[in-house]
C-alpha cells in the first residue's frame, strides 16, 4: 500500500503523557500542534476506517491511544492547534477545511470506501451534507469520548444513546480544577498583596487572616464549586457560587479568623461570596451545558451585584482597620 | 444527580419548523444533550432547558428547519466579547486553556 503515509503508534510515550499534564495544570504556554494530513495506526487497508482528528496534539492523542489492535487511517485538519469542540465553535474544525483536507491527501486514492467518522463534538462547525456533497464521503458522527471508539468500530459504525450523551461527571470537573486554580491565581495574589498592605500600615499592624480568607473565597470559587456543582443549589452559576461561600464563610468563622468586629463580619460577607461567585461563574466556560443566552441572563445580574458587594465590603474593611 | 444538566429555565434561543423537517434524524445525532426526539417521522424538541445552543443540529439540518443563536456559553468569552466590542468569542491564544 501507500508507503508514503505515516505511522504513529497507539501507545502514549512517556513524554506524551508528561505533556498532557502540563497542559492541565497550564505549565509551559508551548505549541501542541500535529502536523495536518494522513497518518496509519497499525495496518490499514482500502477498506480500513477513516477517523478524522483536530491537529491538537492533546486530541490526537487521546484518538490514537484507544487505537490498539485497530487498523485505519487518522486525518488530521488543520484547527490551528486548538481542541475539536472548541475549534468546531470558531468554525476553524469545519466543512471547509474538511473539504479541502480530504482532497490535499487524495483519500478517494487512497481507501476504496465513501465514509468518514467524524468527531461528533466536531458538529457545531461540520455541515455533514455539504461535505458530502462536495466530495462524496458520507459523515458518520462518532462517539463523544475517544474510549467508547472500538466498540463503536466494532459495532459497524454505531453510536448508542450513551455514546452521545455529553456528561460531566464529577471525574470531568476534578480533571479541571488544576486549570481553574491556575487560572486567575495572579489576581488573587495581588488582591492579598493589597489586603496586607493595608493591615500593615493599620494600627493593628500586620495580620494575615485577611489573606487566609480570600484564600478560602478563592477555592470556594475554584474548588468546591466545580466539585459540588450538582449539589449546590440553584440553576445559575453564580448563585450557586455563594453557596460556596457560605462553606467558606463557616470554615473562617470555626478558626476565628472572620474578623473581631461586627463591621469587619460584615465586610466577609460582603467580600466572600463577591468572589467565589464570580470565579464560579466563570467555570460556565469549561462546564459542557450552558448556553450562550443563558450566561448572558446570568451576568447581566450577577456581575452588578458582585462588583458592588467586592467594592463595598472592601471599603467597609478598610474602615474596621482604621477607625 | 451527577446529570442535573439543566441550565436557565426557557432561556435558550432554539427554535424548530416542523414543517421544513424531512426527518432524517441528524439533529438528534449531533445533539450532546437529547433535547430533541423523533415522533412521527418528525424531529421534537423535548428538554429545551439543556440545550447549550453550540449550534451542531442547526449547521447539520439539511432543510435549515432549525435555528438557534450558537456562541460560546461562557462567562470570560463574553466578557471579552464586551472589552474587544466584538461577539462573545474565548480568547483562543492559548489553546490549553481555552474552552
Ligand atoms: S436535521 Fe432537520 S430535517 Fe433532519 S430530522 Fe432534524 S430537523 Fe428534521
Ligand atoms: S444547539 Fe446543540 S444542544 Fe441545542 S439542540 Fe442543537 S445540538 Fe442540541
Amino acid at each position: 500500500m501507500n508507503q508514503q503515509i505515516p505511522q504513529v503508534s497507539s501507545t502514549l510515550s512517556f513524554q506524551d503523557k508528561l505533556e498532557s499534564t502540563l497542559v492541565r495544570w497550564g505549565i509551559g504556554r508551548m505549541d501542541h500542534t500535529v502536523e495536518p494530513g494522513i497518518y496509519a495506526v497499525g495496518n490499514p487497508n482500502q477498506d480500513s476506517p477513516v477517523l478524522i482528528s483536530a491537529n491538537y496534539k492533546l486530541s490526537f492523542d487521546a484518538l490514537r491511544k484507544e487505537l490498539k489492535n485497530i487498523n485505519a487511517y487518522i486525518v488530521v485538519i488543520d484547527t490551528k492547534g486548538i481542541n475539536v469542540w472548541c475549534a468546531a465553535g470558531k468554525g476553524t474544525f469545519g466543512t471547509e477545511e474538511i473539504v479541502n483536507r480530504l482532497k490535499k491527501v487524495g483519500l478517494d486514492q487512497i481507501v476504496s470506501h465513501k465514509t468518514i467518522i467524524v468527531p461528533q463534538l466536531g458538529a457545531p462547525g461540520v455541515a455533514a451534507h455539504e461535505v458530502q456533497q462536495q466530495t462524496g464521503f458520507r459523515v458518520v458522527y462518532g462517539p463523544v469520548r475517544a474510549s467508547d471508539i472500538p466498540a463503536f468500530l466494532k459495532a459497524g459504525l454505531k453510536v448508542s444513546k450513551e455514546m452521545r450523551q455529553v456528561r460531566f461527571a464529577f471525574i470531568d470537573r476534578l480533571h479541571l480544577v488544576p486549570l481553574e486554580l491556575t487560572i486567575s491565581i495572579k489576581y488573587l495574589l495581588l488582591l492579598i498583596m493589597t489586603f496586607l498592605f493595608v493591615t500593615a500600615f493599620s494600627p493593628t499592624g500586620l495580620n494575615w487572616n485577611p489573606a487566609i480568607n480570600l484564600l478560602l473565597a478563592y477555592l470556594a470559587g475554584t474548588v468546591l464549586g466545580p466539585l459540588l456543582l450538582p449539589w449546590l443549589p440553584g440553576r445559575s452559576f453564580s448563585v450557586k457560587g455563594i453557596f460556596t461561600a457560605f462553606i467558606a464563610i463557616s470554615i473562617a468563622a470555626h478558626f476565628n479568623i472572620i474578623g473581631v468586629t461586627k463591621r469587619e463580619m460584615s465586610a466577609w460577607l460582603l467580600i466572600i461570596p463577591a468572589i467565589s461567585s464570580f470565579l464560579l461563574m466563570n467555570f460556565t466556560g469549561s462546564s459542557t451545558y450552558t448556553s450562550l443566552s443563558g450566561v448572558q441572563k446570568e451576568m447581566k445580574i450577577a456581575v452588578p451585584l458582585q462588583s458592588t458587594a467586592l467594592v463595598l465590603g472592601s471599603i467597609l474593611w478598610i474602615i474596621t482597620k482604621f477607625i | 444527580m451527577d446529570n442535573n444538566q439543566v441550565y436557565l429555565k426557557n432561556v435558550a434561543t432554539l427554535k424548530l419548523d416542523v414543517t421544513k423537517c424531512i426527518g432524517c434524524n441528524r439533529c438528534i445525532e449531533v445533539c450532546p444533550h437529547e433535547v430533541l426526539v423523533m415522533e412521527d417521522k418528525k424531529a421534537k424538541i423535548v428538554t429545551l432547558d439543556a440545550c447549550m445552543e453550540c449550534g451542531a443540529c442547526a449547521k447539520n439540518c439539511p432543510t435549515k428547519a432549525i435555528t438557534v443563536k450558537s456562541g460560546v456559553g461562557c462567562a470570560a468569552g463574553i466578557i471579552n466579547g464586551i472589552l474587544r466590542g466584538t461577539e462573545p468569542t474565548c480568547d483562543c491564544s492559548d489553546p490549553g486553556s481555552c474552552c
